[in-house]
């Protein structure tokens, strides 16, 4: 029945497991004794849904979809002027952490399952929309353990010195990041900050430090089951973002605050000596036409069924304009609605993907083939028939598979070089098929003898005239494998290819081919190939060299040409 | 493939005409003699081979020919003892033995010791004479020990039995004389394999040798009337032909793209690898901090490191909507860094190439277009059974204006039952896990300059999956990349998608 209701709600429920049913599967049975067998729902949530993110606003959004409640409305209470808190940035955060909004919950009452979702959430945001932190970081303390105004502000590490969160001693800034280089959570943060000259930091008035964002809090103002008033700073890199969160985790959290779903505001004051309240918490009204909801999703709903629809989705709507338009507000619980195509989406989920008629387009169009795809395609049929057997190899190698081991030097290659391989399989993009294929047949090893393989497909090599510097070139590369070398069979194959491209033997308007030399050619053994004058590519045996070096035993040649001037 | 081929074929095999051919008319020969009257419990292929005057080797030929032609002949293989003289037996035969050879040549007054050994027989024949008691040696006698007849007359035995071996019968000899001979190497014991021969359920003294093949001459003379052919082995494997084959994955390749082209849609240029982050990311919406652009995810280029050109125009108006929203949406609202979007990459999917595609679509007059692409796309993601660095990227694009989700799914469906998938639509965001659909939002479409009214709708699907599970290949490294086993290629059947 659940699962049926995330399905409606466009959500899936992943699985239903335990946590002993988790470390039993990771770690094995033995592990799992004692672990708590409470049954736990694993649902998948669209990567924008920050508002489902813990069970306060999934438990909201699912009422609110069963019509049990509405949604209710947030307020921002703005204290007297003198008698709210005040957060004051100064200027030394610009270089490294320049965004900070807070917010206060005032009277809040927490429970173990409270308390837990309140940290569980924090964490949720900060993997998710807050980049691991690199985009916004969130504090939150029990603001009668201090004394505002609080100041934002960046200092130099030795100058910074506080009691970590459940820590027992203070450490100086440089000291927590030695501190936490070694802590399978903490350590991932680090490097945010690490090199810069001053780290982010927030004091109350007394000089207590609140927090080191994006690192850790400070032990003094830690919230426990028994914090009334919570004074939550998001600070980052990203305003937009830091907003969001901050209305995320007040809106989610303010349910339990002595006047439900009230936040009080925070003073935000910049360097320049500007001020901005903070949350925003900012109800927005778009103005959707039904028809238009009804064009996109293929619908013909009249226009108070479509408000009722999307008022289920946490987007309360009405009609207007003689049942013209639709109004739909936009609660500060929806950040992912950010163009009407979004609201056409939660009109769809409400009504019923299964609901909506599947439809042919009738949209009337020729096909066409891309012609280099289409001579590939016919050329591969004239390769097989003529009794060599397609490999299909990557096109990401090492620099030896192109360079070294062809006898030729990497800057010779004109290559397109991989910044972040993991592997030295992904150092380079291919320049020619010949290494795909000598690999091919060193893992076919046992196979009978001859093995005739080819390949068309494409090779990348740097461009400047292109608009992203680099250009693909699709080539044909065809290898004979036996205890001779066959170079009349590759020979025989090219001419071939050139009689099914109607290319005819001769200088002028048809192919030739002369001698040449080439690293990877055994000398006197190689010949390029030119049609209309202009070079393809070589055929040639291949060198003993480069047989050995890919693990090879036997003689070999090869053809490989750039197909691009046929078609 | 030349060594394969002796794995294979027809069992009127070519091994037999290789193996020495009895001499014509053995056979004949063998099959007359097992007609007759008093064979008829069968012949033993020795007694055989010496009535009919041909070596024993031979007649086992005969009867090996005669055995292949089916039940003509029945052959049990059987085990005799023979027994032969050794070339001293051979010696002992004509001569006498050397024991009856000294007694005859010893005189009657007998000889002194050192000139009795002289004699023929030797000292070989005095020691066995002493033993059987014909001779005595006088120690006494003057002069020396003298060599003396102890009877009057003996019998050579030795050559007697010699003899009966010589013609047959060795059987009458005692064993235990026998085996005295052959302790003194005058016999040897011979094994010899032969065969009990009896008529077959097939008998027939008419059988010739079959013919194996048809041959012009048969045909020209028309001899084929009157002979007869060896049977074919029909249960063997016949030869493989020496051909080529195709790649198993760009078999599904094709007939994807043949899917395409009957549903009417034209293939999109996909031949750049490498692409900027502008069009692989920006241009699709994606906002420059989304966790997809991360090193872990996507290859970044180190040379060519950067794109040298962004669609001028249009690549303002994309920065626009990352940055402060218009066409209706409120954007993103962050800081959108020219330089974040020139950073080279290989593309993650070939959705760039959808963009593109779009892109220079906007750039005329507009008319409905249905487009596709087929080709490689790259993830700098950690290697499993299921997952490569490299795959290949399916996509389907429709652009036309008043298309609705209906119509997303209904293309969708289309194109999933022509590829032999029944589809469950579980979340327009996931089609039996298969691939992504969706409508491409107005902050893509608008910047390229598209009409206000056209919608877009695009799927994509990884061409590796469907061909796994068509197959029920387990891991991807099977299917694609240099260590891919060729017998599988050799092995892999035609694509039919549909059936």
């Amino acid at each position: 029945e659940f699962d049926e209701l995330c399905f409606e709600f466009g959500l899936e429920l992943d699985e239903i497991t335990s946590e002993k049913d988790i470390i039993s599967k990771e770690k094995g049975e033995e592990k799992a004794k004692g672990a708590s067998d409470v049954v736990l729902y694993k649902i998948d949530v669209p990567a924008n849904r920050y508002d489902l993110l813990c069970l306060e606003g999934l438990v909201r959004g699912l009422q609110v979809f069963k019509e049990r409640i509405n949604l209710p409305k947030f307020e921002k209470i703005i204290p007297a002027e003198g008698e709210g808190q005040r957060l004051i940035v100064t200027e030394q955060t610009a270089q490294i952490r320049p965004h900070a909004v807070a917010a206060v919950l005032r009277n809040i009452t927490f429970t173990k399952d409270r308390y837990d979702s309140f940290i569980d959430l924090q964490e949720k945001l900060h993997q998710n929309i807050c980049r691991k932190r690199a985009l916004v970081a969130i504090g939150t303390h029990d603001l009668d353990t201090i004394t505002g105004p609080f100041t934002f502000t960046a200092k130099a590490p030795s100058e910074i010195k506080f009691k970590p969160l459940n820590q027992s001693k203070e450490y100086t800034a440089s000291q927590i990041m030695d501190l936490y280089r070694t802590d399978s959570h903490l350590r991932h943060y680090l490097h945010l900050i690490e090199n810069k000259p001053r780290y982010p930091v927030i004091y109350d008035s007394n000089g207590v430090v609140l927090s080191m964002p994006p690192i850790i809090n400070g032990d003094h103002t830690k919230i426990s089951l028994k914090t009334r008033n919570v004074f939550i700073e998001c600070t980052g890199t990203d305003i937009t973002k830091a907003k969001i969160v901050l209305d995320i985790m007040v809106t989610m959290f303010s349910e339990y605050c002595e006047k439900p779903f009230t936040v009080e505001a925070v003073e935000v004051v910049h360097p320049n000596g500007k001020t901005h309240i903070y949350p925003e918490l900012a109800y927005r009204t778009e103005k959707v036409k039904p028809e238009y909801i009804n064009k996109k999703v293929g619908i013909s709903e009249t226009p108070s069924s479509l408000a009722k629809l999307l008022t289920r989705m946490c987007l309360k709507s009405h009609v207007t304009g003689n049942g013209n338009h639709l109004e739909i507000e936009i609660p500060p619980t929806r950040a992912d609605i950010i163009h009407a195509c979004d609201i056409v989406e939660d009109a769809a989920i409400a009504y019923g993907y299964n609901n909506i008629q599947m439809v042919i387009p009738k949209t009337y169009t020729i096909a066409n083939q891309l012609p280099l795809n289409k001579l590939t395609e016919l050329l591969r049929l004239d390769l097989a028939a003529a009794g060599f057997t397609e490999a299909l190899t990557f096109a990401l190698c090492s620099q030896e598979d192109i360079a070294d081991k062809l006898g030729t030097d990497i800057s010779a290659t004109n290559a397109v070089i991989i910044a972040n391989p993991k592997t030295a399989e992904f150092q380079v993009a291919r320049t020619t098929l010949l290494p795909g294929l000598l690999k091919t047949i060193a893992a076919n090893r046992k196979m009978p003898l001859p093995l005739k393989l080819f390949e068309i497909s494409d090779i990348v090599v740097k461009d400047p005239n292109a608009d992203v510097g680099a250009k693909n070139y699709r080539h044909l590369c065809a290898i004979y494998y036996n205890k001779s070398p066959g170079f009349e069979i590759i020979h025989g194959l090219l001419d071939r290819v050139m009689q099914v491209l109607d290319v005819p033997p001769n200088e002028e308007n048809g192919y030739t081919i002369k001698a040449a030399e080439g690293t990877a050619f055994f000398p006197g053994r190689c010949a390029e190939v030119f049609v209309k004058g202009q070079s393809v590519g070589k055929l040639g045996v291949v060198h003993p060299d480069v047989i050995t070096k890919f693990e090879l035993t036997m003689p070999c040649s090869v053809l490989e040409i750039n197909i691009e001037p046929f078609v | 493939h030349g060594t394969h081929h002796a794995q294979h074929g027809l069992c009127a095999t070519p091994k037999m005409a290789n193996a020495p051919l009895p001499p014509p008319g053995v056979a004949a020969r063998l099959l007359e003699r097992l007609d007759q009257p008093g064979a008829s419990g069968g012949l033993c292929s020795i007694q055989a081979a010496a009535e009919l005057g041909v070596d024993h080797q031979t007649l086992v030929g005969a009867v090996k020919s005669l055995q292949a032609l089916g039940e003509v002949i029945e052959a049990e293989a059987r085990t005799a003892t023979r027994w032969e003289l050794s070339p001293e037996g051979e010696e002992v035969l004509r001569d006498g033995s050397p024991e009856v050879r000294l007694f005859r040549s010893l005189p009657e007054e007998g000889l002194p010791q050192g000139e009795a050994m002289k004699l023929p027989g030797g000292s070989l024949g005095f020691s066995k004479a002493m033993a059987n008691k014909w001779v005595r040696l006088d120690k006494g006698a003057p002069g020396g020990p003298r060599v003396l007849r102890a009877v009057p007359s003996v019998q050579d035995t030795v050559q007697e039995h010699l003899g009966q071996v010589r013609t047959g019968g060795a059987q009458a000899v005692p064993e235990r004389d026998r085996s005295e001979l052959k302790r003194r190497k005058l016999l040897l014991e011979m094994t010899l394999k032969s065969y009990w021969i009896r008529k077959g359920s097939a008998f027939s003294t008419a059988v010739a040798r079959p013919e194996t093949e048809l041959t012009p001459e048969m045909i020209a003379t028309g001899s084929w009337r009157q002979l007869p052919f060896k049977p074919y082995n029909f249960s063997s494997l016949g030869l493989p032909p020496a051909c080529g084959h195709l790649h198993p994955l760009l078999k599904v390749r094709s007939e994807l793209r043949q899917i395409f082209l009957e549903m009417g849609f034209t293939e999109m240029r996909t031949d750049n690898f490498v692409e900027s982050s502008f069009w692989n990311f920006d241009a699709l919406f994606q906002p420059q901090q989304h966790p997809a652009r991360d090193q872990h995810d996507t290859f970044f280029l180190l040379d060519p490191a950067e794109a040298p050109q962004l669609p001028p125009g249009y690549y303002n108006k994309v920065k626009k909507v990352h940055s402060q929203g218009g066409y209706g949406s409120q954007g993103y609202r962050y800081e959108w860094k020219v330089e974040e979007a020139r950073k080279n990459l290989l593309r993650t999917h070939t959705t760039s190439a959808s963009a593109r595609a779009l892109f220079q679509l906007a750039r005329q007059k507009f008319t409905p277009v249905k487009y596709f692409s087929i080709d490689r796309v790259f993830r700098n993601e950690s290697l499993d059974a299921t997952h490569l660095a490299e795959f290949h990227q399916v996509e389907g694009v429709v652009a036309d204006r008043g298309l609705t989700l209906g119509h997303l799914m209904g293309t969708l469906r289309q194109f999933f039952t022509k590829l032999g998938l029944i589809l469950i639509p579980s979340g327009l965001k996931k089609w039996v896990e298969v691939g992504n659909s969706g409508v491409f939002r107005p902050e893509l479409l608008l910047p390229m300059g598209l009409p206000e009214n056209v919608t877009v709708i695009a799927w994509g699907l990884s061409l590796e999956r469907p061909t796994m599970i068509k197959y029920g290949i387990k891991n991807i490294r099977e299917l694609m990349g240099h260590r891919v086993n060729l017998q599988m290629v050799y092995d892999s059947p035609m694509c039919r998608l549909d059936v």
